[in-house]
């Protein structure tokens, strides 16, 4: 069997920067291509990438996106420095969502980001503390 | 039959579409279509090779498109999209189009080219 060796990176994230939103998350899809990662995985981190990354650029005011890639497992942690989650298990319904006005007319604010990311994990954590910001932890086997 | 062999060259001829970004890759087939305004939508119901069809044109369109592989994006009801959105799809090789028509409309003739959103 091929042994691939862990990789990780860390990637910034711009509280607030709609212009360069997604890049982080378009440079981890890159990196899972080129190692070889099987499409089907790719999009399912593709996809709660965005969405996690997204709610930092929303709600999070800094944060980072880590990737780890090991031969059983991706891993994506996603924490940021913002105002925190009050009530979690409100958050996760889908179609709550307290994106602002402007953010809904751009298409976001549909309330489907954490729902979205549970759905495509194969493992899922979240983690929030008022005033201190919130901590993802987003786990996919690899095989 | 539906979605077989058409490329985004057959689209902008049979729908009057206008390229406003990267017009060398109007040669990419299209598997399919989607369309929403929504970008969790588009993220989670996509398929790759689809085309997307949109009111949206600010520069998000453009990471959404590149992660989800999509064919290509149709800007809807005339308008156009913001600069940045432009620079960002040249970046990402993702090609932008516009139609003047309204999405019920311009949906249907993508319909009658051969695309459908099933598949
Ligand atoms: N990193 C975060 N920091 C603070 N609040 C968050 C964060 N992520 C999500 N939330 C809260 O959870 C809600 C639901 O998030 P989500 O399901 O991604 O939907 P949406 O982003 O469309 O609102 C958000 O509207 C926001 O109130
Ligand atoms: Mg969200």
């Amino acid at each position: 069997m091929h042994k691939k060796t862990a990789f990780e990176q860390i990637f910034q994230i711009k509280g607030g920067d709609f212009i360069n939103a997604g890049e982080p998350s378009i440079k981890i899809r890159n990196i899972l291509k080129d190692i070889g990662i099987d499409a089907d995985i790719i999009r399912r981190v593709a996809i709660t990438a965005y969405e996690a990354e997204m709610n930092v650029v929303m709600y999070g005011q800094r944060g980072t996106m880590k990737l780890l890639v090991t031969p059983e497992k991706i891993v994506l942690h996603i924490q940021d420095k913002g105002q925190g989650i009050e009530d979690i298990e409100l958050a996760m319904k889908p179609g709550f969502t307290t994106a602002t006005e402007e953010m809904r007319e751009m298409g976001f604010g549909a309330g489907m980001g954490l729902p979205n990311i549970k759905k495509n994990a194969d493992r899922f954590n979240i983690r929030s503390t008022i005033g201190q910001g919130t901590k993802l932890r987003i786990t996919f086997k690899v095989k | 039959m539906k979605n077989k062999d058409i490329k985004i060259s057959n689209i902008i001829e049979s729908c009057n579409l206008k390229v406003v970004c990267c017009q060398e890759l109007s040669g990419r087939g299209i598997e399919g279509g989607y369309a929403s305004d929504l970008l969790s939508d588009v993220m989670a119901n996509t398929k790759a090779g689809d085309i997307w069809v949109t009111l949206q044109g600010h520069p998000n369109i453009v990471a959404v498109a590149k992660l989800k592989e999509l064919a290509g994006i149709i800007i809807v009801n005339g308008r156009t999209p913001e600069e940045e959105t432009l620079n960002k799809a040249k970046a990402e090789n993702i090609i932008i189009l516009t139609s003047n028509l309204p999405a019920f409309e311009l949906i249907g003739r993508l319909y009658e080219s051969g695309i459908s959103g099933m598949r």
